[in-house]
């Protein structure tokens, strides 16, 4: 596959402390990749980077195959985490600076903000001062500000903050079809499910360095553990669970069942397979429920920012 | 891609456009006028308030020195009455003043035995005033004593005007001299207005780009260089736009005022006006003008506006990038402070070095090493430049200052790249000096 954006081995340092330390990335043309990281990792250093907002100390970054450049600038449409609007200026007003400062001609800015107002809504703010909007608005029109100049690559920091659940769903659902259209998508956030839902690529930076990278669902096969959620009905629950406590690594387990089961997760060594485990659990009892405990992103995050 | 017309235009438009701003415009003119007929109009309230002082005259010759007065300043020779009841008298009566003149053998004695008594200390322009009053009366007396004609002695008494030409042949009067000082305080103190007023107005939109959060989604877009440039020069048209707004309201008011009012503008120069009577006449009033205007006309006017643009800019420009520099290294304004002494202290000098060494000596040291310092030769060169600048050492102090000018902004646009995303703490002088090496 090919990649819209790669970075390699990119430093930067502020002083005396260092805020990337050596990192190489590849974003795929038309992923939605997730860029994530605790607090003060390194992730805004980076966007910074690509944004060329601040220049790294060394490395390399190319676009689309081309070496960053000031041009690009107009292939990139950047979301801040800390984003805000000319208080005392008009919406439609500022949008249209805005996107000209993107490069867009005035009349061609003009069109494709009706169309974007029109689509989220939004039509009847164009007169109105920001200041008279609420904040959720405001974020609206720094979305549409964001992708107006139909940038192939988008990057949103923490997009869904300041919006309530439906207008998060709206949003959601407009990045998707971005994605759809063509354009790579890298998206920095805390929310866990929203990368769940959203990302199919991630990178993991901690203390300015890549801990991890790569697709989310090979990673969730590199974090796997083998273990298996089951629910089973059996006439003798003190016999079984000694069998199982002496045969395999058995944590409780709690999910909605509406049999009276004995709920464990079941870790099996990586040599045997899950059947050999439901073949010995069915001479056991009534097996009711048995699935894979797939590591949410969440899990992923913890665990290796705790082992690094 | 190059947006500085695009960040310029759009400063420009969201500074003039802003009511505060518009209202600025247009009311402070009036306020100033206003001010002005407050000011006049007190001074000359004072002025009419007659001052009754009264004299206590032993000598004689008291009738002789208060016979043609004229000023607003009665004086009132008293009678019959010593001093110690005549002070208790003045006081109760709270007249303005005692003048005691003892009784003397020979009038010469006076110069040391009059004494004013009074209830607050008068000012220093009353006594002169009255000092040079009683002089010229019982000099004259003396010269009468002596036996001396004193038609003869005023007759032969010669005024002496040094014509003054430098040696390529320009002629100068002391007129011209003052003319060349009123050019260079007013150029002066207006780089020094515009600069504080708008350098502050350029630090103030830096800061509300910060709290805003606008910033970042802005240099995403263009090179922090050309955001900092752009709110520089915008923001000083919107100020130029401003001053002339001023200075043709202030001046169209003045006309119309004087016409409703009739008043003599001059007029409110108010209390030096007594001194002015005795030294000069009204006939001599006209010729000041007809020089005046012909001396205008002898200053080289084409250098001067030339150099006064070029200085005025270049100052501008040099303390506007300081501004937005502390703009972006701050959060809030009230944090600006600390950072303010490094912009008044040489400013203030500028001023200082100005008003009082080039007065005193143009060309003195001094004056000449000031004037070529970036950061005062805006003020002091556009002071000396009437009193006759060699054209290399203009031209030579022209390009010390854009040359500083583009090094400021290189310095500036370091700290204003970093100091930008900076939020939430109030930087050290060390943390900036980091900032430059990021």
């Amino acid at each position: 596959m090919d990649n819209l954006l790669v970075a390699e081995n990119i430093v930067k340092k502020y002083g005396d402390f260092t805020a990337l330390n050596n990192i190489s990335l590849s974003v795929p043309k038309g992923s939605i990749f997730g860029l994530l990281g605790p607090n003060g990792a390194g992730k805004t250093s980076f966007i910074r980077i690509i944004n060329q907002i601040t220049m790294p100390d060394s490395g390399f970054v190319s676009l689309d195959g081309k070496p960053l450049e000031q041009n690009h600038v107009k292939d990139i449409g950047y979301l801040p985490e800390e984003r805000g609007l000319y208080k005392s200026m008009k919406v439609g007003e500022q949008a249209l600076y805005l996107a000209q400062l993107k490069g867009l001609s005035k009349t061609e800015a003009k069109d494709r903000l009706k169309y974007w107002f029109d689509r989220l809504e939004i039509g009847d703010w164009w007169n109105k001062k920001v200041q008279e909007l609420s904040k959720g608005m405001a974020q609206k029109i720094q979305f549409v500000v964001t992708v107006l100049h139909k940038p192939k690559l988008l990057i949103f920091d923490e997009p869904f903050s300041g919006f309530d659940p439906i207008n998060a769903n709206l949003i959601k659902d407009e990045i998707l079809k971005l994605r759809d259209d063509g354009a790579t998508i890298i998206f920095s956030t805390h929310r866990m499910e929203s990368v769940e839902e959203l990302c199919d690529h991630i990178a993991l930076i901690d203390k300015s360095n890549k801990i991890l990278d790569g697709k989310l669902i090979d990673i969730k096969k590199e974090f796997k553990s083998n273990t298996f959620e089951v629910g089973v009905n059996t006439t003798n629950e003190l016999a079984f669970r000694n069998v199982l406590e002496h045969k395999f690594k058995v944590t409780p387990a709690t999910f909605k069942s509406i049999h009276d089961d004995v709920k464990v997760n079941i870790q099996i060594d990586a040599t045997s397979t899950p059947n050999e485990l439901l073949s010995f659990l069915t001479n056991e009892g009534q097996v009711n429920h048995f699935t894979e405990v797939i590591p949410s992103a969440s899990d992923i995050f913890i665990q290796s920012i705790q082992n690094n | 891609m190059n947006h500085l017309p695009l960040i310029t235009k759009r400063e420009y438009l969201n500074k003039v456009k802003n009511k505060s701003f518009i209202i600025m415009t247009f009311v402070s003119p009036l306020i100033m006028v206003a001010l002005g007929l407050l000011i006049g109009f007190l001074t000359n309230l004072n002025k009419n308030k007659e001052r009754i002082i009264d004299v206590v005259d032993e000598s004689g010759y008291a009738k002789e020195i208060f016979s043609d007065t004229i000023s607003t300043t009665k004086y009132r020779i008293l009678n019959n009455i010593d001093l110690a009841q005549a002070r208790i008298d003045v006081e109760e009566k709270e007249h303005y003043g005692l003048l005691y003149i003892p009784k003397v053998t020979d009038v010469s004695q006076l110069s040391e035995k009059i004494t004013f008594y009074s209830k607050e200390t008068p000012s220093v322009i009353m006594i002169e005033g009255l000092e040079s009053k009683i002089a010229k009366k019982i000099t004259d007396v003396n010269f009468k004593i002596k036996g001396l004609d004193i038609e003869k002695i005023k007759n032969a008494r010669i005024q002496v005007n040094i014509n003054q030409e430098s040696y390529t042949g320009e002629k100068t009067s002391k007129l011209s001299g003052k003319l060349k000082l009123v050019f260079g305080m007013v150029s002066g103190y207006l780089l020094f207005m515009f600069i504080i007023i708008y350098g502050n107005m350029i630090m103030r939109s830096v800061i509300e780009e910060k709290t805003s959060r606008i910033i970042e989604v802005i240099i995403s877009s263009v090179k922090p260089m050309q955001l900092m440039l752009g709110k520089i020069f915008g923001t000083s048209l919107a100020g130029v736009t401003q001053f002339v707004i001023w200075v043709l309201v202030i001046g169209f008011l003045t006309i119309i005022l004087s016409f409703v009012f009739n008043i003599d503008m001059s007029q409110m120069q108010g209390g030096q006006q007594d001194i002015l009577e005795n030294v000069v006449k009204n006939d001599e009033v006209g010729d000041i003008i007809v020089n005046g205007m012909y001396e205008l006309s002898q200053l080289p006017i084409a250098n001067l506006i030339a150099m006064f643009l070029l200085f005025f800019i270049g100052g501008f420009l040099l303390y506007s990038s300081l501004y937005a520099a502390i703009g972006a290294a701050v959060d809030n304004e009230t944090d600006t402070q600390q950072f303010m002494m490094p912009i008044m202290v040489p400013l203030i000098l500028a001023v200082y070095v100005g008003g009082f060494t080039v007065l005193e000596a143009p060309h003195g040291t001094v004056a000449q090493v000031f004037s070529f310092i970036p950061f005062t030769s805006p003020v002091v060169m556009l002071m000396r430049i009437p009193f006759g600048v060699p054209m290399w050492q203009q031209i030579l102090s022209v390009i010390i200052l854009f040359a500083t000018f583009i090094g400021m902004v290189w310095f500036a646009a370091k700290i204003y790249r970093v100091g930008i995303l900076m939020y939430g703490k109030k930087p050290s002088y060390k943390e900036i000096y980091k900032w430059l090496k990021y």
